[in-house]
């Protein structure tokens, strides 16, 4: 294994030429036919009509085909450490490479969770060997995730942490929140936030309304998530610190945020897939496939997010990728656990908005490319150009 | 027994809730109960309808009336009844349901009887058995034999349950009984109020069809049947309702109450009874009002109906 260049992979054929696809480009938001030069995994030249020895390149015929940025997902919950039976980091970075994720930033939610700088540092080695997509990681905000106290955020920066979430738990004490926002604006952290209320959202399973009345689940009210956006909010105006809200799911969230970016806070959030392609009808019958955090919402909610990607209030789409093993999930719907799968249909999923939608095909492509690497601070990841 | 032929027979394969059943599967039920109902009122003897089939109670969660209920019903037709109660069995020991659902499908039953704590969990097990499944309660999910049995009784003193004013009253929020209770009188063309503290009233509950009241007295203004409610505090983590004693000031069932409904009202509980906590002891006991011993015994009358109906000559 090579440490100083942890990303060669001499297995692989090393020169390539990718002629006349049409290459976006969402810095420019472009479409342009043109060639694509790559030379010992580095993109060498970008224009029409190269010409290079045969015998050197392999040649790829991309005509009808497009040729986009690789896929940057900023939510991905890998089992390792900790939850192998669910997923290894092997197989995320399969799924990830077959769903054109080539860059991916996972949670801090394994066990034990990212709070210090010798698990990124474990889990950078093994994403190594397995060499296929870049694996990224985020650090917890708060020690052992438990929201009490925060961690050495600034150490596990250095180490490589992109930013700091709690993951799938909320930071709901509003004093934490608040130290935790207040020190990484020391240093230009990133702080991602799970909104949910925890004490509101106890024991819910699905949204709160007519079909979890008549399901007879606990919900989970829309208003739990906006609430903790709206308090942070505040937080964010005192302390100036980024701050991204993850997974949207509800109408109330897109409105805050489109308020909030208007008054020019620095926010920026996501949402998954689920939320915009689904609702909470996919849950009859007791599908557990479909139970999610936050849970699938209502249809006017789903409309709401849509509207909120298109009018860029939504940032950035991401897979929410958190596999589970079958067990998990062949369960009375109380004891199933939260989550799905996300990292191959993500493109798909994404595309379907520029179908359906009328969303600009380079719009799409920088949500799930050049939004999320610019808020996550990678910038030469992002590029298609030499 | 001969079956009248007024309905051909009961559709579905499971008995999982009330929900989504069409009147005519309804009535079928009921009224086979009837005719059941009567044979116990005159004869002592066992039958033979369902002679060498066997039946298994499986109850995840403590019950006496119901489980006894079942299992009576069943040795009145005589089947075999198994009783699995969940301490003695080897979910214990951590088998997942499905596991369980499976292995008791091994044994070939020829219907399964669940009760489960969670909602959901009997539509899951019958997906995974060969034969009919009666749901006996999922969570604050259904519970179709209560709410059949409950009909069964209003109907013999009532005449009818089409156009009816009857009014839930309590903890809807975690009750199956009021969820099945409200679809099954809500086709049977009865109009359907709730009643309790908005802490136990489900969110837009609205849109299955009742009309929701907070206040004793208005909602039971004229009403013909009163279905009171346990409050279950074995579902309740966190203040629902501040203490009993205002419980029962407020929504607790007494004499005084009761003269807001009609002049002939029936009280109904499906037990076990909180005696002052919702309903007045003195009340409970009045049998001219309340029919809470006659739904125990119309309840093995409409399990035998079940047992029959689910139970299909192979």
């Amino acid at each position: 294994m090579n440490l100083k260049n942890p990303f060669n992979n001499s297995k692989l054929p090393i020169n390539y030429l990718l002629k006349n696809g049409s290459v976006i480009d969402p810095d420019k938001n472009t479409i342009e036919k043109k060639d694509v030069l790559i030379e010992g995994k580095i993109i060498k030249d970008l224009k029409k009509n190269i010409s290079v020895d045969e015998k050197k390149f392999k040649i790829i015929d991309c005509n009808n085909f497009f040729i986009s940025p690789g896929i940057v997902d900023m939510r991905v919950n890998i089992g390792e450490p900790g939850f192998e039976h669910k997923e290894t980091i092997k197989s995320a970075c399969k799924a990830a490479a077959s769903g054109g994720v080539t860059s991916m930033v996972c949670m801090p939610n394994t066990y034990p969770a990212i709070d210090q700088p010798a698990i990124i540092q474990s889990i950078q080695r093994k994403a190594r060997e397995v060499s296929l997509s870049k694996v990224f990681c985020t650090g917890c905000i708060t020690r052992g995730a438990e929201g009490n106290e925060i961690c050495e955020l600034q150490l596990m920066r250095e180490f490589g942490a992109l930013g700091f979430t709690d993951g799938n738990k909320c930071v709901s004490n509003a004093r934490v929140m608040k130290r935790a926002l207040n020190y990484a604006k020391s240093f230009d952290g990133l702080v991602i936030q799970h909104a949910e209320e925890p004490e509101l959202s106890q024991g819910g399973m699905v949204n709160e309304g007519e079909f979890a009345t008549r399901m007879g689940l606990t919900g989970i009210p829309n208003y739990s998530e906006s609430m903790i956006i709206e308090r942070d909010l505040w937080l964010v105006r005192d302390t100036k610190c980024r701050y991204h809200v993850s997974h949207i799911s509800t109408k109330e969230s897109v409105e805050i945020i489109r308020k909030a970016k208007k008054e020019g806070l620095p926010i920026t959030c996501d949402t998954a897939p689920p939320y915009f392609m689904l609702n909470e009808l996919s849950l009859e019958n007791y599908r557990t496939f479909s139970k999610l955090s936050p849970p699938l919402r209502t249809e006017e909610d789903r409309n709401n997010i849509i509207n909120g990607i298109l009018d860029g209030t939504v940032d950035v789409i991401a897979s929410d990728h958190t596999p589970h093993d079958q067990d998990a999930k062949r369960l009375p719907f109380n004891q199933a656990e939260f989550g799905g799968v996300g990292l191959e249909t993500l493109l798909p999923m994404t595309l379907n908005l520029v179908k359906n939608y009328n969303l600009s095909l380079t719009k799409a492509i920088s949500l799930i490319t050049k939004n999320p690497s610019e808020i996550l601070g990678l910038k030469p990841v992002r590029y298609l150009q030499i | 027994m001969t079956e009248e032929k007024v309905f051909k027979n009961y559709p579905h394969k499971h008995l999982l809730g009330i929900e989504g059943l069409l009147p005519d599967s309804i009535n079928y039920l009921i009224n086979l109960s009837k005719k059941y109902a009567n044979y116990l009122e005159d004869n002592n003897q066992k039958l033979d309808d369902l002679k060498n089939k066997t039946c298994i109670n499986l109850f995840f969660e403590n019950s006496t009336r119901t489980r006894t209920s079942f299992e009576l019903a069943g040795k009145k037709l005589g089947a075999d009844m198994l009783n699995i109660s969940v301490g003695t069995s080897s979910i214990k020991k951590g088998e997942t349901l499905i596991d369980t659902a499976m292995t008791l499908n091994a044994m070939q039953p020829d219907l399964i009887v669940v009760r489960h704590n969670d909602a959901g969990a009997v539509k899951l097990l019958s997906e995974k058995v060969n034969c009919g499944v009666i749901n006996a309660g999922d969570g604050p999910h259904e519970h179709p034999t209560q709410a059949l049995l409950d009909s069964l009784t209003i109907l013999r003193r009532k005449k009818t349950i089409s156009g009816l004013k009857v009014a839930i009253c309590g903890d809807i929020m975690h009750s199956r009984v009021a969820r099945s209770n409200i679809h099954l009188l809500n086709t049977l063309g009865a109009e359907v109020r709730v009643i309790g503290p908005a802490t136990l009233i489900p969110k837009e509950i609205e849109s299955m069809g009742v009309k929701v009241f907070y206040k004793m007295k208005e909602g039971l203004k004229d009403v013909d049947v009163i279905i009171m409610l346990r409050l279950q505090l074995e579902r309740m983590s966190g203040s629902f309702v501040p203490s009993i004693r205002e419980y029962f000031r407020y929504y607790g069932l007494n004499n005084e109450k009761l003269k807001y409904a009609h002049s002939d009202a029936l009280v109904l509980h499906p037990g076990p009874m909180n005696r002052g906590v919702e309903i007045d002891s003195e009340l409970a006991d009045d049998l001219d009002r309340s029919a809470i011993f006659e739904q125990v015994q119309m309840g093995v009358a409409v399990r035998m109906a079940c047992l029959k109906a689910l139970i299909k000559d192979k």
